[in-house]
């Protein structure tokens, strides 16, 4: 398949992209991994007029700890997430996302920023970004902005980004008791269903938990009456296990189609989110002294 | 039309371009680097796998103008001089391949596969390979011939 | 009977002759083909499943920058005819564009000829169609009703082919039947089991999607066609016949062929209308299709129903088989359409001696993809619909699925043995292949290890089909192309071995397999020997590689062949020896006389006399190169047995396929490390069927699995590592006892794992699981309450 043309042009910095951008005006659209817009564009199901290339500059990658937090860049592929030691070491769940993305060449070449902004519903990184109660920091003609990862992710391929704005990156503060656990869709290694938890533990008993939920709605959420019902109890398999169990009861509006119903994927939400809990319970487990 | 620049297989390949003109396209097409090949439209079978600056990528899912000041290797280019690279050894000695069509991208695949982990165990080899299909083998000597290049590089 | 030919090369893992050029990027593939002057066609394809054309407005495609010309259905009708097929069924009328109706989504309705590929697929997308959108039917239960919508005019409630009787009882005409000894078993029986079973549509997908190439001289008049085919020599055939064109004129070339899978056996509408518009254009014309089209427009694989009951007494005796077969043929009959589901009915006897079978066959058209030949093509079916029902059996018995199948299997002293479904099976010793797969899997092992699971909750199952196929493809009588094959061996006057097959192969590695044949059978290093193929310029005649029939027919009319320029060579040798012929040696590249190999003639020195025969031995033309046709007398029937082992995630519904162990019995090999590939690809479309493929349509006709985002194949880490053996039961039919082996991976393999999968939630009262085995669908079977 072959896109429409259009015109394209490569940024050399973040204040170049935007002018770009505002040139353009509702016509330009960023890339930088493409791996998310190309194959709509071949299909033609999305038709840009220009297209700005930002994945060669230099301040949207790489991974940074910094002041305890831990910033991404958004053109960082999702090869060097899953396999960068600092988030190995500190922060296993957002590695552990990247590796299930799509497959080794997409991961060479896909981006943090690409797939958060593209939101497609059934993607990998918002459900981790959401438990990991992540910031999306924005960079338009107005400035900066942060927007929660909660608040980012509203509807169907719809964020809280506009037009001529970009993602510059994702912060979030590390923790090691988090991970992700994904049913896949065998034909595309979409998450049917995907669940990323991330707990607060502190003498055996959960002071907090946060559970992000991806593939099951039309966009990604935190799984709130879960995280309510899990702070306080003991940090155990089956202390997890009954908050998590019915975790897709209270969801209305479940996707359905060829590869799930809404009954399945429902209760998937519940099975995946006790895989994630226990898996994260486990490092709580490991990283204790 | 824009001007693209890329080193293929150790040589810098320059050509006016549509902007849409994958990658794939460019080098089969204007470079006549017919080895590549294109097997799908949606980035899944990986039959147009390259290395874009030494990391495997489906070159149906990138623009040239992308891949402008890069450097592109193709099967073509993965033989030293007569010498062929030992996971084209392999594929051969072990019969890792029929129709042939998913080679290539298959061969790249495991190139970059093998730079990451030289010694990986089968379950490795087989995860390692999730972006490329073959419908002939059935992969198991797909699977060998990736374990005797292995080996030989050991 | 014992084959002639020394076990020097033949029998031994020799590494493929095509890899050289295909590991460094060498091959030439159809798409690769470059000429001066190629211009590119894009097709404009419905996508209303069913519905008249209102109007085509082409203005704006043909104002575009590249674009040379546009073509509605109705300007092709003008100058092609509608397509062809190689059935006798009546068939309703198939433009290769459509002209007035279109009936699946994905037909062509117009195509653009431009300068380039991009401005093609601009120019195709730029052209409105305004439909009168009809009703569709996809379900063709319902589509035989006649309701909500006739496909076809003259085709009443879309039954392509009304009900076909076939079997015990019925004459040879069809027209007489005699139901007696049908119900005599049925009403013997202690038992019956019956089941309705779908073996659904799948997408054949070979990687390298189709593509053609055409370019009409004018000054010669010919026509040369580049084609992703599996047969050229029956392209050349119909692509002269629908350009008016003798044969002589048309020179079909298959270059490298990137997979076919039987879906590239069809002649295409694509092809003829790129052929056509090179000639009227006169211009190079060339069309690569894409994924997203072949989904649509490439033929489809299985889609039938089978409704089974299974008559037997309660120790396990089969006394009767009803197979009640509904085959949806999507819009159209292609080639062999209607042909395909008739394979089911030969092969509904099975391995086993049942005494009694009436087999129904109705063909239903239906507003999807023509469905043709895949990989078994019939056969499959068959087997998948008499394993599932024999393991019903079992399980309603009680009984071990082995002991069941060997209490009904046809003796191996029986053979040549006639079905009630009218087939010779040539050889077999079927408890043969059963005992060595039990043995390999370690079955009572298996058994322990799985009820050792079981116990701790886990949900295990095991799994066992055997099989028959109908292969080597096959006599005249059973082909419309004719079912021969022919070959020409050449002693070229270096002394170098050349020879031409029409078995054109595309992945099965003929060029090896052949070349170690003739280099024993002339004592010629490999080296010395070149096998040419897929080009009617070249190979004089031909048929070509499909039905799993290659090795047994185009690998005997080589061997033929090469037996008589074997002889004439022999008698060049004994002339320049001085000697007779009866005492030459073919060793090591010379001919000799035995016990005096130091007198002996090099191969480039008897051909330098052969072709210059000064004196011409009488009785002897010059030259040595020979041809021959081989017409088998019969079909070959290899067979195996498949076992499986699987675990179902209680939790979640997905199957893990544990253990796949195969003993497959296709008489003598060539060369087993090629043979072992042929089953390993054959077994991943067998569990690729079981597991995850499955072409899926809305109930408008809209496809659901337009691409392999939604249409999962096989990966790498699908699939266990396959554990294979095989026995020898070489074939009477050619001298080689080949019986061949590129489909037999997919027949065992489908049952043996939906087995296993019902085995392991039998718990749950399931006895039958239609494919593909969705985790969705196995998890209501555990959660059977709650879903």
């Amino acid at each position: 398949m072959i896109p429409s043309a259009f015109d394209y042009e490569r940024a050399t910095s973040v204040d170049d992209a935007l002018a770009r951008l505002a040139a353009r005006g509702g016509a330009g659209k960023l890339i930088a991994g493409g791996h998310s817009l190309v194959p709509l564009m071949k299909l033609r199901l999305n038709e840009p007029g220009a297209l700005i290339d930002i994945a060669r500059i230099p301040e949207l990658s790489g991974i940074r700890g910094q002041d305890g937090g831990i910033e991404i860049g958004a053109a960082t592929v999702h090869h060097a997430v899953a396999t960068s030691d600092l988030l190995r070491a500190r922060c296993p769940v957002i590695a552990e996302t990247a590796a299930t993305i799509g497959d080794p060449q997409v991961r060479n070449r896909g981006t943090l920023g690409g797939s958060v902004a593209h939101a497609d519903p059934a993607s990998d990184y918002p459900a981790t970004l959401l438990a990991l109660d992540a910031e999306i920091r924005i960079q338009g003609p107005g400035g900066t902005r942060t927007v929660a990862a909660r608040d980012f992710f509203q509807d169907l391929f719809t964020v809280d980004l506009a037009g001529d704005e970009l993602i510059t990156a994702v912060r979030f503060t590390p923790t090691r008791t988090a991970a992700y656990a994904k049913l896949y869709q065998r034909a595309s290694r979409f998450a049917i269903v995907g669940v990323a938890a991330a707990l607060d533990v502190d003498g055996g008993t959960i002071r907090r938990a946060r559970l992000g939920l991806t593939g099951a709605l039309s966009h990604a959420v935190r799984l709130t009456a879960v995280e309510d019902a899990l702070a306080g109890r003991p940090a155990t398999a089956d202390g997890v296990a009954a908050a998590a169990a019915r975790a897709g009861d209270g969801l209305n509006d479940v996707n359905a189609d060829i590869h799930a119903g809404a009954d399945y994927r429902r209760a998937m939400v519940g099975v995946f989110a006790q895989r994630a809990l226990k898996a994260a319970l486990a490092r709580s487990q490991e990283s204790a002294p | 039309m824009a001007q693209v620049s890329i080193t293929v297989n150790g040589k810098q390949r320059t050509g006016d371009v549509e902007p849409r003109l994958l990658l794939v396209h460019f080098l089969r097409e204007q470079l006549d680097l017919t080895g590549t090949h294109v097997g799908c439209d949606t980035s899944q079978c990986g039959a147009c796998t390259v290395l874009v600056d030494g990391r495997s990528a489906k070159s149906c899912t990138i623009f040239a103008v992308q891949a402008d000041g890069s450097e592109v290797t193709t099967i073509e280019g993965l033989a030293d001089g007569d010498n062929l690279h030992p996971l084209q050894d392999g594929f051969w000695e072990e019969h890792g391949l029929q129709c042939g069509y998913c080679t290539p991208g298959m061969i790249l695949s495991a190139v970059t596969l093998l730079e990451d982990n030289p010694s990986p165990s089968e379950e490795q080899i087989r995860e390692g390979l999730d972006g490329n299909f073959c419908r002939c083998t059935g992969y198991q000597h797909i699977v060998n011939a990736v374990q005797n290049a292995a080996a030989g590089r050991a | 009977m014992a084959a002639p030919v020394l076990p020097k090369l033949v029998g031994q893992r020799v590494k493929r002759r095509e890899d050289p050029r295909l590991i460094q990027g060498l091959g030439t593939y159809v798409d690769d083909v470059k000429i001066v002057g190629l211009r590119h066609a894009a097709f404009k394809r419905s996508d209303v499943a069913h519905g008249r054309i209102r109007s085509i407005d082409t203005a704006a495609a043909e104002a575009m920058d590249g674009v040379e010309a546009v073509f509605t259905g109705a300007q092709i009708a003008e100058f092609l005819d509608p397509m062809p097929i190689g059935t006798p069924f009546p068939s309703p009328e198939h433009r290769a564009v459509a002209t007035d109706v279109v009936r699946y989504v994905g037909e062509p309705v117009a195509v653009v000829v431009a300068a380039g590929r991009y401005a093609a697929r601009d120019a195709a997308d730029a052209i409105v169609v305004d439909y009168d959108t009809r009703p569709a039917v996809v379900d063709p239960e319902v589509a035989m009703t006649g309701h909500p919508t006739v496909i076809h005019a003259d085709f009443d409630n879309n039954l392509a082919v009304p009900l076909v009787p076939s079997g015990t009882g019925v004459s040879p005409d069809g027209k007489t039947v005699d139901d007696t000894a049908v119900d005599r078993a049925f009403a013997d029986a202690d038992v019956v089991v019956s089941q309705r079973m779908v073996n659904q549509r799948l997408a054949p997908t070979a990687m390298e999607p189709r593509g053609v190439v055409a370019h009409y001289e004018r000054g010669k008049d010919t026509m040369t066609i580049w084609s992703s085919t599996q047969n050229p020599h029956i392209l050349r055939t119909f692509i002269a016949l629908l350009n008016g064109m003798g044969e002589d004129q048309v020179r079909a070339i298959a270059p490298e062929v990137g997979g076919g899978f039987g879906a590239k056996i069809n002649i295409y509408g694509e092809e003829y209308v790129v052929a056509s518009l090179s000639r009227r254009l006169g211009l190079p014309l060339k069309w690569t299709e894409d994924r997203s089209e072949a989904f649509l427009a490439t033929i489809h694989g299985r889609d039938i129903i089978g409704y089974i009951d299974v008559a037997a007494t309660r120790d396990g005796k089969v006394l009767g088989l009803k197979l009640r077969l509904i085959a949806d043929v999507g819009a159209y009959n292609m080639l062999l359409t209607a042909a395909i589901p008739t394979l089911t009915m030969l092969m509904a006897n099975a391995t086993y001696d049942i005494p009694a079978i009436r087999t129904t066959l109705t063909e239903v058209f239906t507003n999807k993809t023509p469905t043709d030949a895949y990989r078994g093509a019939g056969r499959p079916e068959a087997t998948y619909f008499v394993e599932r029902g024999m393991d019903m059996l079992a399980r309603r018995l009680g009984m071990d699925p082995a002991e069941l199948r060997r209490r009904n299997f046809i003796p191996a002293d029986r053979f040549p043995y006639a079905t009630q479904m009218g087939a010779v099976y040539d050889s077999g010793d079927y408890a043969k292949a059963l005992d060595r797969a039990l043995a390999n899997a370690g079955w009572r092992e298996l058994q322990r290890q799985r009820d050792a699971a079981r116990a701790e909750g886990r949900l295990v199952g095991l799994g066992l089909a055997m099989y028959v196929e109908v292969c080597g493809l096959g006599p005249s009588a059973s082909l419309p192309t004719g079912g021969w094959e022919h070959a020409q061996v050449t002693i070229e006057r270096d002394g170098r071995i050349s020879a031409t097959t029409g078995a054109s192969p595309h992945g099965q590695g003929n060029e090896t397999t052949f070349a170690q044949m003739l280099a024993d059978q002339f004592g010629v290093p490999l080296e010395h020997v070149r096998i040419l193929h897929g080009d009617t310029g070249v190979v004089k005649q031909g048929i070509g590689t499909f039905g799993s029939r290659s090795q047994a027919v185009g690998g005997t009319a080589l061997h033929l062949a090469g037996t008589k320029v074997r002889e004439k060579m022999a008698k060049f040798a004994a002339a320049l020896l001085e000697a007779h012929e009866e005492d030459l040696v073919f060793e090591d590249g010379r001919i000799s006389v035995q016990g005096a190999p130091d007198a002996g003639k090099t191969f480039a020195e008897v051909a330098a006399y052969a072709y210059v025969p000064v004196p011409l031995p009488a009785g002897l033309d010059p030259g040595l190169s020979e041809e021959a046709f081989f017409e088998p007398a019969n079909n070959t029937y290899p067979f195996g047995c498949h076992i499986s082992m699987v675990e179902v995630d209680r939790d979640t519904g997905e199957l893990a396929l544990l253990r796949l162990v195969a003993v497959d019995d296709a008489g003598n090999l060539i060369n087993p490390l090629i043979v072992e590939g042929q089953i390993h690809g054959g077994l991943a479309q067998g569990i690729g069927q079981a597991m995850i493929e499955e072409v899926r349509y809305g109930a408008d006709g809209q496809p659901l699995t337009g691409s392999f985002m939604d249409y999962a194949i096989p990966r790498a880490a699908d699939l266990p590592r396959f554990e294979l053996d095989a026995t020898v039961t070489p074939t009477p039919v050619n001298p080689l006892g080949a019986k061949g082996v590129g489909e037999a991976g997919t027949l065992g393999s489908t049952p043996c794992i939906v087995s296993a999968a019902v085995d392991a939630l039998s718990g749950f009262g399931v006895t039958h699981i239609d494919m593909m085995l969705r985790p969705e669908k196995l998890w209501r079977i555990i959660h059977g309450g709650q879903a």
